[in-house]
């Protein structure tokens, strides 16, 4: 059975290294996620994010205003997750009040 | 561990080296706007600084610097900066973090936007340092000594 998952192992490493080979380049211009239209032929946020982003929120730091701005309100949720986890743990693990 | 077995070497060593620690934290924090960095990862640090102390000086005088019992009020308080800010756009007219409609005076509406992710960045450091210092203390509670 060992021998099986790690048969299965490195196949699947293999896998994802030939499937990595397609990516497009690290901040390739041309990539699928910078392109203005998706091959699907729908208009691709990123494009409108690195156009407006420094015009919108007066911060050279495109990944701080697409987080913090165009999506605030999945940056709450994280937050709120951070928060849940510490209450949860307080619930749990602490025995005096 | 009693406070005889404590190394002075580690004890000096991390008294001299959190208060920068703490000031790297808040221009990570503070120049999340231009370069990288942004609450999460200055809370984090916040928190590292106070886990060291911890671990060095012991819990005893640590709380000094961060008492167990604000873990979780500070948490709390971090997410309520973030989520006021949504409900103080809502009240003045704007969509829930349409920072556009915070009510500082003198600034054009990036400049606002501007000011409205480092209000959320500081509420979003605030909860993460508090949180992960809480839950280092409720799980070292069970263990008897500090």
């Amino acid at each position: 059975m060992r021998k099986i998952s790690l048969i299965a192992l490195v196949l699947f490493g293999a896998l994802l290294l030939y499937a990595s080979s397609g990516l497009p380049g690290h901040g390739d211009p041309d990539g699928p996620s910078h392109r203005e239209q998706s091959p699907a032929g729908s208009p691709v946020a990123a494009a409108h994010y690195i156009r407006h982003a420094e015009e919108d929120a007066a911060s050279p730091n495109i990944v701080t205003v697409v987080l913090a701005d165009y999506r605030g309100f999945d940056t709450l949720g994280e937050t709120i997750v951070v928060l849940t986890a510490g209450l949860v743990c307080t619930l749990i693990l602490r025995r005096s009040p | 561990m009693t406070s005889s077995s404590r190394n002075p070497i580690l004890i000096t060593a991390s008294r001299l080296l959190a208060p920068f620690i703490q000031l790297f934290a808040l221009y990570v924090i503070f120049h999340g706007h231009f370069g990288p960095g942004g609450g999460f990862q200055g809370g984090a640090m916040l928190a590292a600084s106070i886990l060291m102390l911890r671990l060095s000086v012991g819990a005893e005088r640590s709380e000094l610097k961060f008492r167990k019992s604000w873990g979780t009020p500070v948490g709390a308080l971090g997410a309520l900066i973030f989520a006021g800010t949504g409900l103080l756009t809502l009240l003045l007219g704007g969509r829930f973090l349409e920072y556009g409609f915070l009510p500082l005076p003198h600034l054009s509406r990036a400049e606002l936007h501007s000011a409205g992710i480092l209000l959320i960045e500081v509420g979003v450091s605030l909860a993460v340092m508090a949180v992960l210092v809480a839950i280092y203390d409720d799980i070292m509670e069970g263990t008897g000594g500090d």
